[in-house]
């Protein structure tokens, strides 16, 4: 093995160190989180009300709000989100209110989310009279999420070859039917599959929904929209830093991460299956 | 692909031209609409933050918001608003996530995009999309269990929420952002660049060091913003696991507390239009004016990289 050899094969190494602590990192935190998480979690612990202050009982009433808030994020980030795409996809051309339109997606998604949670106090909170409810925080993390969802809809929109727009409109459509008929078919399993990694995304965020109506503790189901709510990572950091018997209490906040993360990987994994299935059907 | 277009277009029995030209003018219309809302969210958030913020300003100046080196909003003696302490934690906890994230994030896009196979590739983009989507606030709690007591005891000191701490977590989660728009940047470098290389007798590393490395540089510097970007916004891991003290920092090994912990820390204790809440508006403002600038500069390093590559 001469010099530049060796230097190649400690090279490489290096590179490959690299890559093994990133899989090893991966490794600590599944092994670390699924090991001590497993054994808070059983069928009592994601079917009943957390009890005595939050040292015994369940999750129920996080997992629902998550999950309820999760559905208002996507009522208002979907469509958006969606509609926008095509917008810049389809319709504008490289005009100066486009590319003002593109610049305000990037630096959307890159304002940090406690920003968007000051948005959501001052604009539903105070300014709609909303309150502290599942509405505000649903509305604010679907803000938040819309940049996602937009690029993730544009790049679909992308996917489909021009030559299907030229056919359909060649043949004497109009703009509107040849989305309708012929881009949008083609690029909804990709719209689908992104704008729900977006939402898996916006379930686990705490940050936007700190002040905007996540609830310290409340043992019972939330009663309509504009009732506060427990969400699951906002549980995890109750537990975890603002509980008063932090230590008594660990095993249930490992139960609460697991199922977190849990949540987040099924609906990332239900995106998955959806592109896949609409996929197929496509080709048949 | 023609004869694919005709099969599904949908062709009403009766083409009523006029009526699809106006569906087609009010669907155009609509679809405008809803790209301005994107600008209207925006140019809103950036207003309502302004406006919260200025009532702040009629009671603290500017100069001592700015530039004052203690922030204590509670005091009963004297208040302060200073936001040093806040801007020199953020910092130190940015500055230690990226001296951890970039070298590793760089090594691993190389790797990938260089060295390992199309099998591992496949193997690995999903793993590190499973980093990315794991919540922040699970990050954060492992900075509690798991990594601040290895901190304790490494170090000697009696607790680990420290900008150590924070460093790690944040370089976690800035590590996705930084592999996977690094290696798409060492990816696209043109076949011929390396070919030229290798055939003058360079190595495959000194190749992908000397040759692919600088040709993606500006791709790689804008994937370091975008990951420095996320690691200035984060605010749960930072609340969770740095310890959350509003002095001036001392050391890494001490607690810090950055603008967006103390944001989420003291907006939930302080009462509704008070001076304090205004002030924690400017801070917001502050952090939304920092991201603002590293997206723009970010995104101007990026514009250069794509028209030297066209």
């Amino acid at each position: 093995m001469n010099k530049k050899e060796f230097g190649q094969f400690m090279g490489f190494n290096l590179l490959r160190m690299c890559f093994f602590i990133v899989l090893l990192t991966l490794a600590v935190i599944s092994f670390d989180i699924i090991s001590k998480g497993i054994k808070a979690i059983n069928w009592e612990f994601i079917s009943t009300m957390p009890r005595n202050g939050m040292t015994e009982g369940g999750v129920l009433p996080a997992i629902i709000g998550t999950i309820m808030v999760t559905v208002i994020t996507a009522i208002l980030a979907v469509p958006l989100g969606m509609g926008c795409a095509i917008y810049i996809n389809e319709y504008a051309n490289n005009s100066k209110i486009t590319r003002l339109i593109r610049m305000s997606i990037r630096n959307l998604s890159g304002v940090p989310s406690i920003v968007y949670g000051l948005f959501g106090v001052v604009l539903f909170v105070q300014f709609m009279h909303l309150g502290t409810c599942i509405l505000s925080s649903g509305l604010t993390l679907g803000l938040m999420t819309l940049p996602w969802t937009i690029t993730a809809s544009e790049e679909a929109l992308k996917s489909v070859p021009n030559s299907y727009r030229y056919g359909s409109l060649a043949l004497g459509a109009s703009k509107w039917q040849s989305i309708r008929t012929n881009v949008l078919p083609y690029a909804i399993p990709g719209m689908l599959t992104g704008t729900i990694l977006g939402l898996a995304r916006a379930a686990g965020e705490t940050a936007p929904i700190l002040f905007t109506g996540a609830a310290f503790y409340l043992p019972f189901l939330p009663k309509s929209l504009f009732s506060q709510f427990m969400a699951l990572p906002y549980h995890l950091y109750i537990m975890s830093t603002q509980h008063h018997s932090i230590s008594k209490v660990r095993p249930l906040a490992y139960g609460t991460a697991l199922v977190l993360i849990a949540l987040v990987f099924l609906i990332n994994f239900f995106a998955i299956i959806l592109r896949y299935h609409l996929r197929k059907r496509r080709m048949e | 692909m023609i004869n694919y277009a005709i099969n599904n277009l949908v062709l009403p029995k009766k083409i009523n031209f006029i009526n699809s030209r106006i569906t087609d003018k009010v669907s155009h219309f609509l679809f405008f609409l809803n790209g301005m809302i994107v600008i209207g969210v925006l140019v809103g958030i950036f207003i309502l933050l302004v406006f919260s913020a200025i009532p702040a300003f009629k009671e603290i100046k500017i100069l001592e918001f700015l530039f004052g080196l203690e922030w204590n909003p509670t005091s009963y003696v004297e208040e302060k608003f200073g936001i040093v302490p806040m801007l020199v934690s953020t910092f130190m906890v940015t500055l230690g996530s990226l001296c951890i994230a970039v070298p590793i994030g760089i090594g691993t896009a190389a790797y990938l995009s260089d060295v390992a196979n199309g099998r591992t590739r496949e193997f690995v983009k999903p793993i590190v999309e499973m980093l990315a989507a794991i919540p922040s606030v699970v990050i954060g709690f492992l900075g509690i269990v798991l990594v601040g007591p290895f901190i304790a005891k490494i170090f000697n000191v009696p607790n680990g929420l420290n900008a150590v701490n924070g460093s790690i977590l944040l370089a976690v989660m800035a590590l996705p952002t930084i592999i996977s728009i690094s290696e798409d940047a060492l990816i696209s470098v043109p076949k011929a660049y390396e070919q030229a290389s290798l055939a003058l007798g360079a190595t495959k590393w000194q190749t992908v060091i000397q040759v692919k490395v600088p040709a993606a540089l500006s791709g790689i510097i804008a994937a370091c913003m975008l990951g420095m970007g996320r690691a200035i916004g984060e605010t749960m891991t930072v609340l969770m696991a740095t310890g959350c003290a509003p002095a001036m920092p001392k050391s890494f090994l001490g607690p810090v507390s950055t603008l967006t912990s103390t944001i989420a820390i003291e907006l939930g204790e302080v009462a509704y239009n008070t001076k304090h809440y205004y002030a924690l508006f400017a801070i917001g403002l502050v952090l939304f004016f920092i991201t603002f600038l590293i997206n723009l500069v970010s995104e101007i390093v990026l514009h250069k990289y794509e028209q030297v590559h066209r």
